[in-house]
């Protein structure tokens, strides 16, 4: 179980998915101006030696985040929270990873990926006997362009598009687009931003199922486009590769989105654990 | 334009360039990021473990794999340099001239004086591949992200982002 995790953090940051690289290649097809194609061509290549040297595409290789579903029936629901916490340990030995967890009072690097509350775990049980995890290693660049606003009904899905759309302009190039934004909107502050973060589990391409949500998705891709910040934000066609909305239903007097940014490292990694201690991993 | 340059750079060879011009950069590069920059500027100029006249300071905090007792760079983008603004006109003023980093910076402090050089953000393993060994290390109490890490690079392909002139090709 541990070894498989290990492999899964692997995964995830030397290789980035299938559908994040077609994006990109055809954002490079797509531009035109040199400044772009350096970027685009560049983020090709180091995606390429990646690949075939399993190495970490990016330096930052994230915090580690880990969102599990735990079949209550599993025989290993005791086990998952340590192995994961010892896969961090090792991963960050053997892939290497960065060592990325900082004592938020006296700055000490541990150098090993674990510390208080991290690597982060959400949890969510379900029927059944397996465990399924999602890895997602979140970088910080990225990361620091993430925000939340409570908006009032009032102001609906116009306002939400205008506060994505403020702030993928205020990033310019500091979160690594083209990205990939995660929205949440409804359920709460908290709950909203968490929606976000889950929805850049989904692959890049794939609309929302409900159609209604599918077309905002579009309509702001188009929108952050148009902005013109492009690769690295020095100007091109492709400032986003994918906008990915999750709702839930609101209280009345809210309208909570939470909106994660994802850079052009899209990573994730899944795992399952099944319950004669077989394992898949997969992206 | 592309052109090809060695470290230490000389103030002629900043003036030189434009922003847009493709460099490839050989030579000595040493990371900093948050922490190493205010220890650089805590320091007297003679006390820095590096010569800062015309050197290159790459915003950066690598992946590393220690074998042996030597250190190799695993993985080595750039690190949003907005973060360092602060300290920008303070490294510059010790006779910094190139910087290296992802996302710009203000662009007036450099005029007349240094280039700011882009990288590709997340293209960490490619950047690797112009690296061709760790000179040394200091400040490991920071951390590994956050050490100052003296590299020796052979043809890092760099953007002139900033120039001397007051160009920027950020928007
Ligand atoms: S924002 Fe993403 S791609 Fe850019 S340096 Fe951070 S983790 Fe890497």
């Amino acid at each position: 179980m541990i070894e498989a995790i290990v492999e899964a953090i692997r995964l995830a940051v030397t290789r980035i998915p299938d559908d994040v690289v077609s994006a990109l290649r055809e954002a490079y097809e797509r531009e035109e101006n040199g400044v772009a194609r350096f970027n685009l061509g560049n983020i090709l290549r180091a995606i390429e030696i990646g690949r075939t040297e399993s190495i970490p595409v990016c330096q930052d290789t994230g915090t580690l985040m880990f969102f599990v579903k735990a079949g209550l029936r599993s025989p290993f629901l005791g086990e998952i929270e340590r192995a994961i916490v010892e896969a961090t340990r090792l991963a960050t030995e053997k892939v290497p990873l960065r060592p990325n967890a900082v004592d938020v009072l006296t700055g000490k690097n541990l150098g090993d990926n674990t510390g208080r509350g991290v690597p982060i775990i959400h949890w969510e049980l379900v029927g059944g006997n397996e465990i399924e995890m999602a890895v997602l290693p979140k970088g910080g660049g990225s990361e620091n362009c993430s925000a939340l606003a409570m908006l009032t009904p009032g102001e609906g899905w116009e306002g939400v598009k205008r506060f994505v759309v403020e702030k993928v302009k205020a990033c310019g190039g500091k979160p690594c687009p083209p990205v990939v934004l995660g929205i949440g909107v409804g359920g709460g502050a908290d709950y909203s931003l968490l929606l976000a973060k889950k929805a850049l589990l989904r692959r890049v391409g794939e609309r929302n199922p409900d159609e209604r949500i599918a077309e905002i998705e579009g309509e702001l891709l188009e929108e952050v486009n148009a902005l013109g910040i492009g690769p690295m934000g020095m100007g091109g066609k492709t400032t986003a590769l994918d906008v990915k909305i999750e709702v839930a239903h609101r209280h009345p007097a809210s309208f909570p989105v939470g909106l994660i940014v994802q850079c052009w490292a899209n990573r994730r990694a899944f795992v399952r654990i099944k319950p004669d201690g077989r394992v898949e991993v997969w992206q | 334009m592309a052109v090809r340059l060695r470290t230490p750079l000389s103030t002629e060879d900043v003036l030189r360039l434009k922003a847009g011009d493709v460099v490839y950069l050989s030579g000595e590069i040493v990371t900093a990021r948050d922490s190493a920059h205010r220890r650089i500027l805590s320091l007297p100029k003679e006390k820095l473990p590096f010569n800062p006249e015309g050197a290159v300071i790459y915003h950066c905090g690598p992946v590393v794999r220690k074998t042996h007792g030597s250190y190799e760079i695993v993985s080595a983008g750039p690190t949003t340099s907005a973060r360092m603004n602060r300290y920008l006109d303070g490294v510059l003023d010790l006779g910094i001239r190139g910087i290296i980093g992802k996302g710009g910076m203000k662009a007036e402090p450099f005029r007349g004086r240094a280039v700011y050089f882009a990288f590709t953000g997340g293209a960490g393993s490619l950047a690797a591949k112009s690296v061709k060994r760790v000179r040394a290390v200091h400040w490991l109490d920071l951390g590994i992200p956050e050490a100052l890490w003296v590299l020796e690079v052979e043809d890092f392909p760099l953007l002139v982002a900033i120039d001397a002139h007051g160009n920027s090709l950020y928007r």
